[in-house]
């Protein structure tokens, strides 16, 4: 019987070369939103969940729903009592099982604004937390806009920035001699400073990234366990491989 | 190599541990997958606690009220429909709701009046022999099922009786008591249906 | 107990004395070659997404709606309102992909090791046949979410079949049952989706398991073991490089089985939509008969043969001949029994031309991958310039590697039939290194 000790190696090489290929792929899909800032959220950071609930409910719920989303389900997975979700953010009267409804009605927001503003419940998994953060610090004025606003990340958007008096106000700077916008300038401060106003918009897209995905919270908590677990069970299963091959030869 | 010498201990002992916790493995995945048919959140959500404004039921009537999708009966029972709820003890199968029916009814109800005002009367209104919605016949009168009627509930399936507590009486197909939700008072006139007054605080 | 089970055994068998024989053919006396490698593992692992998909599906119908105004919502209500339902979802979705995965590395290995060469012709057309149909299976899956890439992909892989001479635009009426993907279209795919072609796919599977234990395994050497010699320590008339499926195999597999979960469990658990790969970004938006993606393409397993439609132009005034390229693509897949008539099964004994000629094919499959899914699009600009004229460059590499592809099959067939090949003298026995 011949020996064939370098074929294992061959193997070796061809799963490399693969996860490469695998994560080049992954790599370009990441950044099909070229040129997007990070969001840098973080759904296990309970804080920023919070904070970004309570703009949620404050400055986006008048038109946006997120009809997937239960009151019940956000407080517990914000650690917030049934009291304080009911005090502080349900303002429609909503039990606290509801889901979370804007309580304008749709007919009366087309009218506003040409077209029913989206639920924002799977907005984060629709376009990326980066896409959301972001659009909201891209707002600009432009007179020639229907509402007065123009967006750079979302070219167009029918919505004003509902976050102004924070934010301030930015304008364009064009580029020399064209229509493409350069950059964007504040050109009236708000009530928050510029890395204040990020940090809050960095908030907010962490809540509604953790309502496009309410599990993901459960499910990095058990994957862990599962991945020990299987470790543990192949390391098992591998030695009695090991076992029962020695007889053959 | 060739000779080597199969350690059967070894080998039983591998295969009883890899079974085991590929057993473990497989109870655990299988897990969920039960768990999936509990209730949901939106089934909960629709089956959260009912809170009902009792000021309007007149002495003597009762009203129906949905709760997790069975009726619920609050009865406003009359002085006199009350007086004759003893004479009745002797007729049914569980007076004292102690017996067969002690899990009829949470421990606050689990008295003369099976309430825990004596004039209000919580009950989930279907037969505990094959759940269909009794009739309410509260007037003292004889009756074609019973002669010697004092008002109470009337299953027309079977032929299951009840008196103005829910007890059951002996005798006909239903074996237990009709059962009393968990249920506090609110207030005066309000009641809310599926919490304990424990929980209530 | 023991005694119990024996009991019991002879219960059964006293009734049943024809189940023990199935048992040891396919199991305990179904002598595989000792030197399977690690490309040997696909088989199982394919069986074990097959039996994972039927049990999570099952347990998504429970809460699923068929309809085009609930469907949608009826996947969000699992993913979060149901208890476990994310969990639930995403094993069936990550397996879908995983199914491919381990279905193109376990097709790959039957090309590497002359796994399809005569006796095991018939095994490799049921696996072909179990591949088509589990296309067609995922396809109609993913058009159930009803979300936007569902609604887009079913319209246009629908639209191919409009190509079809004469009948075309008939045809593509009678598919969908209305005059574009519609309630009609979903209810028949779920039915379609949910038990006809799982039915189908676990006969052919049965099928395919049968033939292959009629001829037995091929293994990395492409040496039949049957007419080797005889005589290994648990039977003297069977093959000597034959050993027992049950347990040593079993065994094996079951670790295969534990490594293939961790890398399974990590994405379910870490990265269901692996990165948009698995779960589209588009498909998070209810599906909208208006507004088209702005990237509209297939899942990641379908794009090498999407690419392969989209480089072939249209001309006769018909674009038949991208779908005729695309299913030829498969339908050449089939008949590799009959292209290739090498002498020698494994890759180890092949000439060069082989080995080259593989490596070139695999290099075009995972190129036109990229192509369909719209990565060499992406790169082009970044790798050579924003000038760059995309267009032109993705589909000269398009049709460069749609050549190829199909250029394997050529070369493949003038190679063995034109005396082009040298191959290497292929062992008496099969070489067995153990560890």
């Amino acid at each position: 019987m011949t020996k064939r000790p370098s074929s294992m190696k061959k193997i070796l090489f061809s799963f490399a070369l693969a996860a490469g290929l695998l994560m080049g792929a992954t790599s370009v899909a990441a950044s099909e939103e070229g040129g997007l800032p990070s969001a840098g959220t973080n759904i296990r950071d309970q804080a920023s969940l919070q904070r970004g609930a309570k703009l949620f409910f404050n400055y986006c719920v008048g038109c946006h729903s997120l009809k997937y989303a239960r009151y019940s389900r956000i407080a517990e997975d914000l650690g917030l009592s049934e009291d304080e979700v009911m005090k502080n953010l349900n303002f429609t009267g909503a039990k606290f099982g509801d889901v979370v409804i804007s309580h304008m009605p749709e007919d009366s927001a087309q009218q506003f604004f040409g077209k029913a503003p989206p639920d924002l419940s799977l907005e984060v998994r629709a376009k990326t937390a980066d896409w959301v953060y972001g659009y909201l610090n891209s707002f600009y004025l432009d007179p020639s806009r229907p509402v007065g606003w123009n967006n750079t990340v979302f070219p167009n958007a029918s919505m004003p920035n509902p976050l102004w008096e924070l934010q301030g106000l930015q304008t364009a700077v064009k580029k020399e001699g064209g229509e493409e916008v350069e950059k964007l300038e504040l050109s009236q401060p708000g009530t928050l400073t510029p890395a204040q106003y990020q940090q809050a918009t960095r908030d907010l897209t962490t809540f509604l990234e953790y309502v496009s995905e309410p599990a993901a919270l459960q499910r990095q908590r058990y994957g862990i366990w599962v991945l020990l677990f299987l470790a543990g069970f192949t390391f098992l299963a591998y030695l009695l491989k090991k076992e029962y091959w020695k007889d053959v030869h | 190599m060739a000779n080597e010498v199969v350690d059967h201990g070894r080998r039983r002992f591998l295969t009883a541990t890899t079974a085991v916790v590929g057993g473990v493995g497989v109870v655990a995945a299988a897990v969920p997958f039960i768990k999936s048919w509990e209730p949901s959140a939106r089934a909960k959500s629709a089956g959260a606690p009912v809170t009902v404004d009792i000021s309007k039921i007149e002495s003597g009537q009762k009203v129906t009220y949905p709760w997790r999708g069975l009726p619920v009966f609050v009865v406003n029972r009359s002085p006199a429909q009350l007086e004759a709820l003893p004479s009745q003890d002797n007729r049914l199968v569980d007076a004292k709701s102690t017996g067969s029916s002690a899990e009829q009814q949470p421990k606050y109800a689990q008295n003369e009046t099976r309430s825990i005002k004596p004039e209000w009367l919580v009950l989930v209104g279907l037969c505990t022999h094959l759940g269909c919605v009794p009739d309410f016949v509260p007037v003292m009168k004889p009756e074609p099922f019973d002669p010697d009627w004092k008002g109470g509930f009337y299953c027309p399936c079977h032929k299951s009786r009840y008196d103005m507590s829910g007890r059951v009486y002996a005798g006909v197909p239903a074996p237990k008591n009709l059962l009393v939700p968990p249920y506090h008072f609110v207030d005066d006139v309000h009641i809310q249906i599926g919490v304990d007054p424990k929980e209530a605080g | 107990m023991a005694n119990v089970f024996t009991r019991i055994g002879d219960w059964v068998n006293e009734r049943a004395p024809g189940l023990m024989p199935v048992y040891r053919k396919h199991m305990t006396e179904y002598y595989a070659p000792k030197n399977f490698n690690l490309w040997y593992y696909f088989g199982s692992l394919a069986l074990l997404v097959l039996v994972n998909q039927i049990v999570t599906g099952i347990f998504l119908t429970m809460n699923y709606k068929t309809s085009a105004a609930e469907a949608f919502n009826s996947v969000e209500y699992i993913m979060r309102d149901v208890e476990w339902g994310w969990l639930i979802r995403y094993m069936h979705s990550t397996g879908a992909s995983l199914f491919f995965v381990v279905v193109f590395l376990h097709m790959f290995r039957g090309l590497m090791y002359g796994s399809y060469q005569k006796p095991r012709e018939l095994v490799w057309l049921l696996g072909m046949l179990i591949f088509l149909v589990l296309m067609a299976e995922a396809f109609m899956g993913y058009v159930l979410p009803w979300g936007n890439m569902s609604f887009w992909g079913a319209k246009v892989i629908i639209s191919l079949f409009g190509t079809v001479p004469v009948i075309g635009s008939t045809l593509v009426e009678w598919i969908m049952g209305d005059y574009l993907p519609a309630d009609a279209t979903l209810n028949r795919f779920f039915a379609l989706h949910v038990i006809a072609l799982p039915l189908v796919l676990l006969l052919l599977v049965v099928l395919h398991l049968a033939a292959l234990h009629e001829v037995g395994s091929n293994n990395p050497d492409g040496v039949d073991i049957k007419h080797g010699p005889k005589g290994n320590r648990w039977d003297p008339s069977k093959p000597a490089d034959g050993i027992p499926f049950h347990p040593y195999y079993t065994v094996k597999d079951l670790a295969g089985v534990g490594f293939f979960l961790i890398i399974a469990a990590f994405i379910i658990f870490f990265a269901p939509s692996f990165g948009g790969w698995f779960l589209e970004h588009d498909n998070f938006i209810p599906a909208n008969n208006l507004v088209t993606p702005t990237h509209i393409k297939p899942v990641w397993y379908f794009t090498p043969f999407y690419a392969i439609l989209r480089m072939i132009p249209s001309f006769f005034s018909t674009a038949i001949w991208g779908v005729l390229g695309m299913f030829g693509a498969i339908v050449l897949l089939f008949l590799l029994p009959w292209i290739d008539a090498g002498k020698v099964r494994s890759i180890r004994y092949r000439g060069t031309g082989f080995k080259v000629a593989l490596t070139l094919f695999v290099i075009s499959f995972i190129a036109l991958g990229a192509v369909g899914a719209g990565v060499v699009a992406e790169l082009i600009p970044e790798w050579f310039g924003s000038s760059t004229d995309v267009t032109f460059w993705e589909n000269l590499f398009g049709r460069v590697m749609t050549l190829v592809y199909f250029g394997f099959f050529v070369f493949l067939g003038c190679y063995t039939r034109l005396g082009w090949e040298t191959t290497k003298p292929v062992p008496e026995r099969v070489v067995f290194d153990h560890d």
